[in-house]
């Protein structure tokens, strides 16, 4: 346990009742605001790489109003193989069809389908995110998805972004080097970066670039142009395929043929030639070449380093300290590149400790967070309104179109019209439910409440967290809206 | 003092000391000089369809279905004669063809640029980045942050939902949606001054979150100020645009006083099936767009139009011949516009070449014979005064054209 759990059960028996409440330790608040998606009742322990639970269990303890949504999710009833022929076989009729008027109707239903699984995907992400007890899980698999980032707008990609998220999901705190496998296997990626269409004689370097540039070692880090060539040519025919049947080959290439779900190495699009990489021969053997250079791209020092940058970063915000980054990437380097590892040796770093509360929410964390603290353990309903707050505060959900994905840096957020925004926003949200519980659908019945800002984790400890110029502010609420509305306003709910 | 009025004026001073002391500065308005406004049609607009090419025959016969006809002063539907080769949509008639009759517009075709990804986002990032293609991608540097640094004065706004990529890297660039602004304020003064008070002193990071605030604030208010002037015209009876004539108005009122380096993006350009010829859906689409621009011309008024330039740009053009669908498919050359009082326009400017099947990039689109960077840096060194040093670090490696246009 990074900080002792003072409260335990306390708190939560506290809510509401004349029990003599001790207070809340001021840095397990700190602590806990950083190391989850932001403190509410149900959760004021710190998460800890070391007692998260895996993905599976961490749905498993979901609250039944937040796993029976996602239950009904076409998304989770049909795995990503089955709805991407589907949607492909729909998306071809319609083209097929020669009437000009049903040819748009039935290319619109096809658009609308599409965009149904993609805005399923974005509400179990948001679910996880306020309800999940793998908090610390539920922020590494946002940071990496991030950091592999793919845009749902490209082809089909709408279809296979949530499967894509729960691939990433499973590996956010294990090894390195299996997150990078995952994301390379997965057609999401290969679609986005266009690696589906990089074959012998038709070569496509852009996502052996990023593999280089953005996912692991960094620019600038010692690679050349000649690098990114050969990795270009060693991921020759790994590819994307919907046909149920599997390429002709000839008979000395079956072998090397693989198919797994939508994910197929075509050894008859790939380039045997041999291939120089990162200073290592590497002979012509079809995917075992991925693997070598998976191994030779993850072991690289550089790639310890840049990673852990970026995690330092997304926790800790702009420039993070040279040193503590050194012991990550030590740490990295004498793990095998284990995440948690990693995470371990941040989060227990002296620097760590001293940057609590001096991080400036992104909007995602910032939305995820005032939904948390202001309905606790109250599961929401409708998922759109936080979808469409992020949308207007330019970070939606697989909405990023290039490969950098978001910046992390406060001042990629700190804009003076986004600043605004985000006021406006706290105003919708202070003021009532914003139809978080008005389920999607007609017909339906909303069921508004209204959110407890002011609540015993505010009095037992939060309230003492606060500036004088906030406090101060705060006592000159004119109404319990305007109060919550100043209350997610504050500079000091902007940080965590 | 208001927040942007004060930034306007210190960073005003260092270049206009003398004015300062002839005491004429407070006189001028904030974004006094010069203005630019960039309009990107999102979803690379079918170029060939809005100012055609209908002396070319191969243009007749490669678009049966969804071309424009020959010149007709009979047939409302007929395109009309801008020269001896090219004629204009007639959705844009009563919009464009005055400001075109008052050389106030100039057509650039052929334009575009060295990306042939044929990829709407690789292109449009090509694009607003500004960059040598090939190299290595810097997506924190768009050319126009770099134009707002190159420039030291300038007073920058993006009227769009998110910072685009293209003012990435110059000086705080704030950004507002007008399209679904309302006049009615979220905020009321009381509760504007309770935030501002949290914030007195606030930093984060390298960030003065004080001054992102109160300037927050002030944008707000100016954007409301300017719809509220908007609905005491409508109240009086005046048509209340819609969709982006309206952002468009709202854009014009707002640089005739406040801002002098504008972005906006509109899409729906993608027009792969039954996109229509002198009807349909891209002439609604290409109808609101001369509506918009005429309206901004019309909002920013006689005065500030004289020094302002609009550049209307798309990230690639479509195929020449239609497809099997009644629409077009991703091509590479455009049609670039460039509008404004002072523009020598009333003419289709930059090298041409004839259109026949030979003359076809790849045998299926428009070669580009005039670059984005080239004609934007010819524009923006003129308009603004930039040495070729200097432009070369809004556009590393592309020499400016110069086509006579402002």
């Amino acid at each position: 346990m990074l900080v002792p759990l003072i409260l335990g059960g306390t708190v939560a028996s506290a809510n509401g009742s004349d029990v003599a409440r001790p207070e809340i330790d001021q840095e397990q608040i700190a602590a806990a605001n950083r190391a989850s998606w932001g403190i509410n009742m149900a959760s004021l322990d710190a998460s800890h790489p070391d007692e998260e639970p895996s993905a599976a269990e961490a749905d498993r303890m979901l609250p039944a109003a937040a796993a029976e949504q996602m239950a009904a999710m076409r998304i989770t009833r049909e795995p990503l193989t089955q709805l991407a022929i589907e949607m492909n076989a729909q998306q071809k009729a319609a083209n097929a069809l020669t009437d000009p008027t049903q040819k748009q109707a039935a290319r619109q239903a096809w658009q609308q389908a599409m965009n149904d699984l993609a805005h399923e995907s974005a509400t179990r992400s948001i679910l996880r995110d306020l309800y999940s007890p793998a908090q610390l899980r539920e922020q590494m698999t946002w940071f990496w998805f991030n950091h592999f980032n793919v845009h749902a707008s490209k082809r089909d990609i709408r279809a296979m972004v949530g499967d894509y998220e729960d691939h990433i999901r499973s590996h956010a705190l294990g090894r390195f080097r299996d997150l990078l496998e995952t994301t390379l296997r997965h057609p999401a990626m290969l679609r986005y970066l266009d690696n589906d269409q990089n074959a012998v004689g038709h070569i496509n370097e852009n996502y052996a670039r990023e593999i280089m540039e953005l996912h692991s070692m960094g620019v600038g880090s010692g690679y050349t142009q000649k690098d990114v060539q050969e990795l270009a040519r060693i991921l020759t025919g790994v590819g994307v395929s919907l046909n149920p049947d599997p390429p002709r080959l000839k008979p000395v290439l079956q072998p090397l043929l693989i198919r797994e779900g939508l994910f197929e190495f075509n050894p008859n699009r790939h380039d045997f030639g041999p291939k120089q990489f990162l200073g290592h021969a590497i002979e012509g053997s079809g995917f075992h070449e991925v693997e070598q250079a998976l191994d030779l791209i993850a072991a690289s020092p550089a790639t310890a380093h840049h990673v852990s940058s970026q995690i330092a970063i997304y926790f800790m915000g702009d420039n993070p300290p040279p040193p503590l980054v050194d012991r990550m990437a030590t740490a990295w380097r004498s793990s095998d590149g284990d995440i948690s590892t990693v995470l371990r040796t941040l989060f227990q770093s002296h620097e760590y400790r001293a940057s609590l509360g001096q991080t400036f929410k992104d909007p995602v964390h910032y939305v995820i967070s005032a939904v948390r603290y202001a309905y606790d353990g109250r599961v929401i309903l409708n998922a759109d309104p936080m979808i469409n707050w992020l949308n207007r505060m330019g970070e939606g959900l697989y909405n990023h179109e290039t490969p950098d994905g978001y910046p992390m840096s406060a001042s990629a957020w700190t804009g003076p019209g986004q600043m605004e925004t985000r006021f406006e926003i706290a105003r919708t949200i202070g003021n009532g439910a914003a139809g978080l519980f008005r389920p999607r659908g007609p017909g339906t019945a909303d069921r508004p409440a209204f959110p407890q800002l002011q609540n015993a984790l505010y009095y037992d400890g939060l309230a003492q967290t606060l500036s004088p110029a906030t406090r101060t502010v705060l006592d000159q609420a004119n109404s319990p809206q305007q109060w919550n509305m100043l209350f997610l306003a504050s500079p000091d709910f902007m940080r965590r | 003092m208001h927040p942007i009025d004060r930034r306007q004026m210190l960073k005003s001073a260092a270049v206009a000391a003398p004015l300062l002391l002839a005491g004429r500065a407070f006189a001028a308005p904030a974004a006094a000089g010069n203005r630019l406004l960039l309009v990107f049609l999102r979803g690379a607009y079918d170029a060939i369809n809005i100012v055609a090419p209908t002396s070319s025959d191969f243009y007749h016969q490669s678009r049966p279905n969804i071309g424009l006809g020959k010149p007709d002063p009979a047939n409302p539907d007929a395109p009309i004669p801008l020269d001896a080769d090219w004629s204009l949509h007639p959705a844009l008639k009563d919009s464009i063809l005055p400001l075109w009759r008052a050389r106030q517009v100039a057509f650039i075709p052929f334009a575009g640029t060295d990306d042939m990804s044929r990829s709407h986002f690789e292109t449009q990032d090509s694009i607003e980045l500004g960059q040598p293609i090939g190299g290595h991608r810097d997506y924190g540097s768009g050319f126009m942050g770099r134009l707002a640094a190159a420039l030291g004065h300038d007073a920058p706004i993006a009227f769009t939902q998110q910072l685009p990529l293209c003012f990435r890297g110059g000086p705080v660039v704030p950004n507002i949606a007008l399209s679904n602004a309302s006049g009615k304020p979220p905020l009321d003064p009381q509760e504007t001054g309770l935030i501002t008070a949290m914030y007195k002193g606030q930093r984060i990071g390298g960030v003065d979150l004080e001054k992102a605030v109160t300037e927050g604030f002030a944008v707000r208010e100016t954007v409301f100020k300017s719809i509220q002037d908007e609905m005491t015209q409508a109240s009086r009876g005046a048509v209340t645009p819609k969709g982006f004539e309206l952002s468009a108005r709202r854009i014009g009122h707002l640089m005739r006083d406040q801002f002098n380096l504008a972005f906006v993006d509109v899409g729906g350009w993608d027009t792969h099936v039954n996109q229509g010829g002198a009807q349909g859906y891209l002439a609604n689409r290409i109808g609101e767009l001369g509506r918009a621009l005429a309206g901004f011309a019309d909002e920013i008024g006689p005065e500030a139009w004289r020094s302002t330039t609009v550049v209307v740009i798309s990230e690639f053009g479509r195929t020449f011949r239609e497809n099997g669908n009644r629409g077009t498919d991703h091509g590479h050359g455009s049609v670039y516009w460039v509008l404004g009082g002072n523009v020598q326009g009333g003419r289709v400017a930059g090298p041409q070449v004839r259109l026949a099947p030979d003359m076809l990039n790849q045998a299926r689109d428009l070669p580009v014979l005039t670059d984005y960077r080239a004609l934007i840096g010819g524009i923006v060194a003129r308009q603004f005064a930039l040495s070729p040093n200097r432009l070369q670090t809004v556009f590393p490696a592309v020499p400016a054209a110069n086509l006579g246009l402002v």
